[in-house]
């Protein structure tokens, strides 16, 4: 976007109110139940697996099936660098966990991303599948049962422990300070030249390829980069549970991620994170609701889930974001245009 | 004028096939074409709805493989070379069905073509809007095919002879020595249609253009060759006058064409 574009006011106020939100979010832990912050945590690791997944889904068009592959490869990988009954150093192990899941994105991408549409999809869900019944059919970690991480990671540097991951909002902040990272990371991504041929790719692959753009090269690249970042929630996750099992790579995990990014508003980095909010407050309120005569209303919270996801998917087809910006244009009597302001916000 | 050295120059042509072949099934799209493209000239290849025009296009951009036969692109074989290769030794290609990024600005689209000579794109941190060189190719890309007021405007929301003008200035962007051109006019008003032509006629010094046109007066006064293919096969190829006084070609093709003598 040439500079004329963007008003430079506008972006000042918009990165101040993210400063502010990130403060206002840091604090939480002082005035909040144990609960609700590790609520929150868990929001903003679904809220980074979800960035992940839109960078494929919704700005390099990459309907990947699997992706909760990767968030489990790290998640294991924590688990296994745990020795029983000890703690594994965190300045290793965190690496460790993303260079593994990277590694998977890697070697895994190089198969998938040569397909396309409906066959990358299966692919995809084919490769995630066979990961989960490695986990879930072999005793190589806890099989079926999943495993336990006894001690939270030890993050001591000669002598100095910078933060303790046995506290619970310790680990909030760190999942808060990385969730932050990762959108900085993918915001600075999206604007160089790599993110440009993300959305290229998208949108037309074959006159990309005509430009003399390797298109398989930047799709591996992407796919390996979302598979990193889907690591870093793996891990963060693991971490916070204090146990993995198989379901970390299940489908339903790589749908429930999908959903979310559907539903915030694909091709944006704000849509996902609005989705995973949602997604895990309508599943806390569905599973709350009460008895009411002989139906526990709370006890079917998928179906209520479900039928919300129908609603959405009917009345909102561009997502929350998309109401939302639908709901200012009608607010302040814009008309509805393309958003020239950023290519990648319309998919 | 093939073949021969003119002024000193080198004379050898900057694309070539030899015996370019395409089967689709039982049916013989392109059969047996031998062209050559100089540099400084325009190729155009006319011929009937169905002759194999694109097909051939499609054969040159590597958008399709041949059953047989051979490219040359400056000397080197190219038959089995990718789209991306081919685009990257210098062949630039616009699509008869406009082919570009509807989404994006023209200022976008034309600064992905930029982007592609600008070395590798797997530069992660780096804004593209700080990126002056390939920023400027785009603009003069952009200014080039008439479209400097359009720059800002999302293509979707232009009209079809401007998204024609688009596929000019993206392959423009990508500079390339040999401009493949399927059907740029089609579709535009007599205006653009005529800024066009005077762009082509300029381009024309530093590019072999190959340009597949329907629109017989665009092609008679800017080609210095002319091909006519019916049913896949070159029917015959030669300067412009011979082409129009061809027995062959008015009886296969230009013969109840009231165009051709316009």
């Amino acid at each position: 976007m040439p500079p004329s574009h963007s008003a430079p006011g506008r972006t000042a106020a918009r990165v101040m109110l993210q400063i502010a939100l990130l403060l206002a979010l840091a604090c939480l832990p002082w005035f909040a139940e144990k609960y609700y912050v590790q609520f929150v945590a868990r929001i903003l690791i679904m809220g980074i697996l979800a960035m992940s997944l839109d960078l494929l889904l919704g700005y390099t068009g990459l309907v990947s099936f699997g992706h909760a592959a990767f968030y489990g490869v790290a998640a294991y990988s924590l688990a296994m660098l745990t020795p029983a009954y000890q703690a594994a150093w965190f300045w290793t192990s965190f690496p460790l966990a993303v260079l593994g899941a990277a590694a998977a994105g890697l070697a895994i991408g190089f198969f998938v991303v040569r397909t396309h549409g409906i066959y990358f999809i299966m692919v995809t869900l084919a490769f995630a599948q066979m990961l989960f019944f490695l986990f879930h059919d072999t005793r190589i970690a806890g099989g079926n049962d999943g495993i336990y991480i006894d001690v939270r990671p030890d993050t001591t540097i000669l002598g100095w422990k910078p933060f303790d991951l046995e506290r619970y909002d310790q680990v909030y902040l760190l999942v808060l300070v990385l969730f932050a990272l990762v959108w900085m990371f993918l915001r600075i991504l999206l604007r160089s030249r790599f993110g440009h041929v993300l959305v290229g790719i998208r949108v037309n692959e074959h006159r990309m390829r005509s430009l003399g753009f390797e298109t398989f090269r930047y799709k591996l690249a992407c796919f390996t980069i979302a598979a990193a970042l889907a690591g870093i929630a793996g891990y963060l996750s693991a971490l916070q549970f204090g146990v993995v099992n198989p379901e970390f790579m299940g489908w339903h995990q790589s749908a429930a991620v999908m959903m979310m990014v559907i539903l915030g508003g694909m091709g944006t980095l704000i849509g996902p994170v609005l989705g995973a909010s949602a997604w895990m407050l309508l599943e806390l309120g569905f599973q709350s609701l009460p008895v009411a005569g002989s139906i526990d209303l709370g006890k079917h919270w998928q179906l209520w889930m479900g039928a919300f996801i129908v609603l959405t998917a009917l009345l909102l087809p561009s997502g929350l974001l998309g109401a939302w910006s639908a709901l200012w244009r009608r607010l302040h009597h814009q008309t509805p245009a393309l958003d020239a302001d950023d290519p990648v916000a319309k998919p | 004028m093939k073949g021969a050295t003119i002024l000193g120059k080198d004379r050898a042509p900057v694309l070539a096939t030899q015996g370019l072949t395409r089967h689709f099934g039982g049916l013989t799209a392109v059969n047996d074409v031998s062209i050559e493209l100089m540099m400084g000239t325009i190729h155009a290849v006319i011929g009937p709805n169905g002759a194999g025009k694109s097909t051939l296009m499609n054969l040159l951009s590597g958008d399709l493989f041949p059953s047989a036969g051979h490219i040359h692109l400056e000397g080197d074989a190219i038959t089995h070379c990718t789209p991306p290769q081919r685009s990257l030794r210098g062949l630039g290609r616009s699509y008869q069905k406009t082919n570009v990024f509807l989404p994006l600005t023209v200022f976008e689209n034309a600064r992905l073509a930029a982007q592609s000579r600008a070395g590798s794109s797997l530069r992660f941190f780096r804004p593209v809007l700080h990126e002056a060189t390939i920023n400027e190719r785009a603009q003069l890309a952009i200014d080039a095919a008439g479209l400097g007021a359009r720059s800002d405007r999302v293509v979707a929301t232009l009209s079809h002879g401007e998204q024609r003008q688009v596929e000019i200035a993206m392959a423009l962007a990508t500079a390339p020595r040999v401009l493949l051109l399927d059907e740029p006019l089609a579709g535009m008003g007599a205006e653009e249609s005529s800024a066009i032509v005077q762009l082509l006629a300029r381009l024309r010094e530093s590019h072999a253009i190959l340009l597949v046109e329907h629109d017989m007066d665009a092609v008679f006064s800017l080609a210095d060759t002319l091909t006519v293919m019916v049913n896949g096969t070159v029917l015959e190829s030669g300067p412009p006058a011979f082409i129009r006084s061809s027995a062959a070609v008015q009886a296969a093709y230009l013969g109840g064409d009231e165009n051709m003598h316009a």
